[in-house]
């Protein structure tokens, strides 16, 4: 368990040295977001229908921009190597690099979402709902990330296909996240369910799949 | 029977194996996919309410068991590649990708011309439709994913995303699924009677068996080829070459 926490540390700690690096996705994100008014028309009514589906795809869409930097750093100047050798299980280092993404892309964007509930003109208990949702879906979105970038940990360039694998499996959460964002109870507990579900089973992949990019 | 299944994880047991029960595939394939069609076709009468067009089902509902159960063997073969390092199995798995991919299409398409008719449109976003598409950018992933690595990463980490996906398949299901019925509340029904008349459920039975010959088929001989290019210079494919140039000779 404390080599799980001195990494998660360590990554935050890099991560505030080198903030371009998680405030990027974040400003994507908000540009994303700012596209679809223009895109699709002024009408505040409108847009407040679409509100929780574009959020949401952005969000999806710029967290997929934070794989590729998950392992790679770590995979060239050989910290990832240290890590597999110090002993420590492989999966509490995986859950540590999920949570310090979670934190530093998850919650952020939760607390961006009251902005962008302004400028698609949702009511306070939508913002709201919005940002129940936010955490739980971008927890799953963290879970998956980590997951894809765990396989493709040994490849250098891996831009798209990242992207490509990540995006079929993201389809559940993205389904219950809007429609709980729009106002059911249900889907909230199924977001729910997937999230600890997603939570069990993928830090367990990533580990295998981790291990298996360092051994050969 | 457990020595018949090692023997099938040896290059080649598996090779010689696969020769004995390739001419048997494509033989019940020809047969019975020649008895569905003729079934289905010509003898079976056409529906009350959608006439000739619903024929189509012959092919569509075949290829739409195939692409699953296509996808679920490759995740038992990933299973099985990744607990005991099996390298026929993840050759196998390998094999079947573009197979499983060229059936989830064949279903996406046949669907397509089916609904045109039927429904009035090329596309909807029906529950099954949509989940089959998203099995088709499953199979993809794997596809894209098996061919940019070196081959020996490339089999397990195809293996892991296997099996996550497979895992996955159900969520996807269902989570389409209640998508679908809270959007779209009943404006596409199922048309046709639920159960089926044995003149048209026989052909369909048919072609089915006949889908999986033609898998297992085309798979084993996708497989034999694939082997013999990456076990290139074995002494076994020597000795498979000298009795066959043999047994030709006499």
């Amino acid at each position: 368990m404390r080599g799980m926490f001195i990494i998660l540390r360590r990554d935050l700690l890099l991560m505030f040295r080198r903030p371009g690096e998680w405030l990027l996705p974040l400003g994507f994100f908000i540009m994303l977001a700012a596209i679809f008014p223009l895109a699709l028309g002024p009408e505040q009514q409108q847009l407040r229908a679409v509100a929780p589906g574009v959020i949401w795809t952005a969000a999806l869409v710029s967290s997929l921009l934070t794989q590729e930097t998950l392992f790679r750093v770590d995979a060239e100047d050989g910290a990832l190597e240290q890590m597999l050798l110090s002993g420590n299980s492989l999966v509490l280092l995986v859950l540590a690099k999920t949570i310090a993404h979670w934190l530093l892309f998850g919650i952020p964007l939760t607390l961006m979402s009251p902005l962008l509930g302004a400028w698609f003109s949702l009511e306070a208990d939508e913002i709201w709902r919005l940002m129940l949702t936010l955490p739980l879906g971008a927890g799953v979105f963290s879970l998956l990330s980590v997951f894809t970038a765990a396989l493709l940990a040994g490849e250098r360039k891996n831009h798209f296909l990242g992207a490509l694998l990540c995006l079929p499996l993201c389809m559940p959460a993205i389904i219950f996240a809007v429609a709980a964002a729009k106002g059911d109870t249900a889907p909230l507990l199924l977001l729910a369910a997937l999230f600890s579900f997603s939570a069990t089973v993928l830090p367990l992949a990533a580990a295998g799949a981790l291990r298996l990019n360092m051994e050969y | 029977m457990m020595r018949f299944i090692y023997s099938l994880a040896s290059p080649p047991g598996f090779y010689k194996f696969s020769d004995k029960v390739r001419p048997f595939l494509w033989g019940a394939f020809v047969v019975l996919a020649a008895a569905g069609l003729y079934g289905g076709l010509v003898l079976a009468p056409a529906d009350h309410q959608q006439g000739e067009g619903y024929r189509i089902i012959f092919v569509h509902v075949p290829a739409a068991w195939m692409s699953l159960f296509i996808y679920t063997s490759m995740a038992f073969m990933g299973a099985v590649s990744l607990v005991w390092r099996g390298k026929i199995a993840a050759l196998c798995a390998r094999q079947s990708a573009v197979l499983g991919a060229s059936f989830t299409l064949i279903t996406l398409a046949t669907g397509s011309f089916w609904g045109k008719p039927m429904w009035g449109t090329w596309w909807a976003w029906d529950a099954r439709l949509t989940s089959e598409l998203i099995l088709l950018f499953l199979y993809l992933g794997y596809i894209a994913l098996t061919s940019s690595m070196p081959r020996r990463i490339a089999d397990q980490a195809g293996a892991l995303l296997l099996i996550v996906g497979v895992i996955n398949i159900p969520v996807i299901h269902f989570s389409v699924e209640w998508w679908n019925t809270l959007h779209q509340p009943a404006t596409i029904t199922k048309l046709g009677a639920p159960s089926m008349h044995i003149s048209m459920l026989r052909p369909l039975l048919f072609m089915a068996v006949a889908f999986m010959c033609f898998y297992f088929a085309t798979m084993f001989t996708l497989a034999q080829a694939a082997l013999l290019q990456q076990e290139k210079g074995a002494k076994w494919i020597d000795n498979i070459v000298r009795e066959k140039s043999e047994r030709s000779k006499q």
